[in-house]
């Protein structure tokens, strides 16, 4: 029953949004579904075992457990970002705006719990035209071309991921299995699913959802698009949508490492993890536009998370954590960003100098933010990217552990560039000033991620550690 | 009526080599209208006797890849006034041998690939592959728009193909799901033509180029 509202309760609050016909109200909206929403789910999350509905479509499992009140708190931050947002923008009507945020919800919500690969498809699917509108607001040349790309790149990754997943349906009819895409009857029947099919079904999977999370080399999308979306969006886009498809990646691994092919599968999450940090390292070093670059640390992370997947034990532990800590610390750079933008009109470093001076607290969020990020001490990227790097040794990966130390601190140099031309220095008097201030309203949601980063380095609660140890369990051996 | 699958499975490739040959956007736009056409009728013959989902799939996808979507395009097209696809990226020759090539490969990759009894020896799992790849080449090698589209129709069409090999096997929520997201990505990617038509008066995608390194 919960599991059923969560998911059409935000869909209902969208219709009710795109119908409220005032422009100041509607806005408001967005925050009081995010917090409903994160009520149901804590309701959802105190219920044992593993809740389902529709017959197992839908089911709360232990990775659900994770990833779901994920979802949820970085959509809940963002939400009180919106209204705040959307006041400085008055010359844009956000009626579309504020629905598709709330259908994005919903559909994120559903990638999260869907036991059904097809379900699962049409939810990501779902995702991707709710974010067409989003990443189209500001109705511009530029926003035009950014969701051009996104849609056809990304439309493309989307139907390469469907026919994977017919071939994945495919593997069992061709062994004489009853073919089904329920994740309990594949793990089930792995081992008697047809090898050819199955190892032809991932790599296609791996492509279609890969392009949608933006590993390299599918990545092309991501820098235009981030760029160009409201910061509010990017935020959403790099914590949720690149999450849900990372959890769908895994959905897939969980069934090829329930067929004896893990290592199959971990081979290519090893190459492409790594390849997808080099080529961020490579975009990051002198990028300018300071949007850009955060899309460049996206693709980078992306590639952590498959590497620390690739290898496996305490690394895949590590790599659920890093999805949390990710997504979060994202969530706090996007919007922090998006005040400097908002500050100086500019996105990149030409324009934009000192902002430590204009705009102080949104500035000493981007500076924390960044040093989140790239992995140094107290914050909790640190600690998730030290347990992948221990992974890495303990398995005896000494060239993995070395190029992945490597290519963290060409990220770290070249992210620390741009981020130092943005905030440092003084801001030269013929740099017009947009009037833009920091306010309760726009630093409140990136502070509170910004804290939960930090506690996460410093405190990992004991019941969070033994839940992520149980979900990276369930997804290295299908229990 | 199954003896009908492999001649309008043939007439599904013969109309990728026709995407892949013509400059001319009317026809590409038609002959996508026709293979959509085509694969709703292979959902409806494909199972002997008149079935009454297979039929409601069939028709739901003649309606929509073979009449609702051409007409989209069409009109897209005489909206922005152009009619025809003049220097692609590749020539249209060596389109046209990428295709077989590409065919070639399908065929004999779907060979080494072990079949469920009922698929042995037919051609939907080639003819599938082939029309897939055919989608890509059209996407990356054109530089309209509306031709890309049309590419990524074909794409979907390949896919519908494989669809209805699992057809008696999957829940009809994944082929509803196809074709709900075909019409309505069309429908978004369409109204996001009608705004690069008018921002850059021009549908050529090669203008699209303000945002790189």
């Amino acid at each position: 029953m919960l599991l059923i509202a969560l998911i059409l309760l935000p869909l209902l609050l969208a219709v009710a949004a795109f119908i409220t016909p005032s422009e100041r109200t509607r806005p408001w909206m967005v925050p009081v579904g995010a917090v409903v929403e994160l009520a149901l789910v804590v309701l959802l999350l105190r219920q044992p075992g593993d809740p389902a509905a529709f017959g197992g479509w839908v089911v709360l499992d232990k990775l659900g457990r994770i990833m779901l009140p994920l979802v949820c708190i970085l959509f809940t931050a963002c939400a009180f970002y919106v209204p705040a947002y959307l006041r400085l923008r008055p010359e844009r009507p956000n009626r579309v705006f504020t629905a598709m945020l709330l259908t994005f919800l919903s559909m994120m919500v559903l990638i999260t719990i869907s036991h059904h690969m097809g379900l699962m498809w049409v939810a990501i699917e779902a995702c991707t035209l709710a974010t067409a509108p989003l990443l189209y607001f500001n109705h511009n040349r530029a926003s035009i071309e950014a969701t051009w790309k996104y849609l056809l790149i990304g439309g493309v990754g989307i139907a390469l991921a469907l026919l994977g997943s017919f071939f994945l349906a495919y593997a069992s009819l061709a062994s004489g299995l009853h073919a089904s895409l329920l994740i309990e009857d594949l793990v089930r029947d792995a081992p008697l699913l047809s090898l050819p099919w199955l190892h032809t079904a991932f790599i296609m999977l791996f492509v279609g959802y890969g392009t949608k999370m933006g590993l390299a080399p599918m990545h092309t999308w991501k820098p235009d698009a981030y760029g160009e979306a409201p910061g509010v969006v990017g935020a959403l886009l790099a914590g949720g949508l690149t999450t849900g498809a990372f959890m769908s990646i895994l959905r897939y691994y969980q069934v090829c490492a329930a067929a004896g092919e893990g290592e199959f599968a971990r081979e290519i999450m090893v190459v492409i993890g790594l390849l997808s940090m080099a080529v961020a390292g490579v975009f990051m070093v002198g990028q300018r536009d300071y949007k850009r670059m955060l899309a460049y640390s996206s693709v980078e992370h992306m590639g952590i998370l498959m590497l620390g997947m690739g290898i496996g034990g305490l690394a895949a532990f590590g790599a659920l954590l890093h999805v949390i800590n990710n997504a979060l610390t994202k969530g706090a750079l996007f919007i922090a960003a998006a005040n400097i933008h908002r500050a100086f009109g500019s996105k990149t470093t030409d324009g934009v100098s000192g902002a430590l001076r204009r705009v102080p607290i949104s500035a000493g969020i981007f500076v924390a933010g960044f040093f989140a990020i790239t992995g140094s001490p107290p914050f909790g990227p640190f600690l998730s990217e030290f347990t992948i790097l221990r992974g890495a040794v303990e398995a005896g990966r000494y060239g993995v552990a070395a190029a992945f130390l490597a290519l963290l601190f060409v990220v770290f140099v070249g992210m620390g560039t741009t981020v130092l031309a943005v905030v440092q220095g003084k801001t030269p008097a013929d740099m017009p000033s947009t009037g833009f201030h920091d306010s309760v309203g726009t630093v409140g949601p990136p502070l509170i991620l910004l804290a939960a980063v930090l506690v996460l380095g410093l405190w990992l609660p004991s019941e969070l550690e033994t839940a992520l140890r149980a979900a990276a369990l369930m997804v290295e051996t299908g229990k | 009526m199954p003896e009908l699958v492999d001649p309008i499975l043939v007439a599904v490739l013969v109309l990728n080599f026709r995407l892949l040959g013509t400059s001319r956007l009317r026809t590409a736009i038609n002959a996508s209208a026709m293979q959509g056409a085509l694969i709703g009728l292979l959902a409806v013959v494909m199972h002997g006797a008149l079935e009454p989902r297979s039929t409601f799939i069939g028709i739901v996808a003649f309606i929509a890849k073979g009449l609702i979507i051409p007409i989209l395009l069409n009109k897209a097209m005489s909206e922005a006034a152009i009619r025809r696809e003049i220097e692609p990226y590749i020539s249209f020759v060596t389109s046209l041998v990428l295709g077989a090539v590409a065919t070639a490969a399908a065929v004999l990759f779907a060979d080494r690939l072990p079949l469920a009894p009922e698929h042995v020896g037919s051609l939907l799992v080639p003819t599938s592959l082939a029309t897939v790849l055919t989608g890509f080449l059209l996407m990356v090698t054109r530089r309209k728009a509306i031709t890309q589209v049309v590419g990524y129709l074909v794409l979907e069409n390949g896919i519908f193909i494989m669809g209805l090999c699992l057809h008696d096997a999957m829940p009809s929520l994944v082929e509803v799901g196809v074709l709900l997201d075909l019409v309505v990505a069309i429908f978004v990617i369409g109204i996001v033509i009608n705004h690069i038509n008018r921002d850059f008066g021009s549908l050529d995608i090669a203008r699209l180029d303000t945002l790189k390194e």
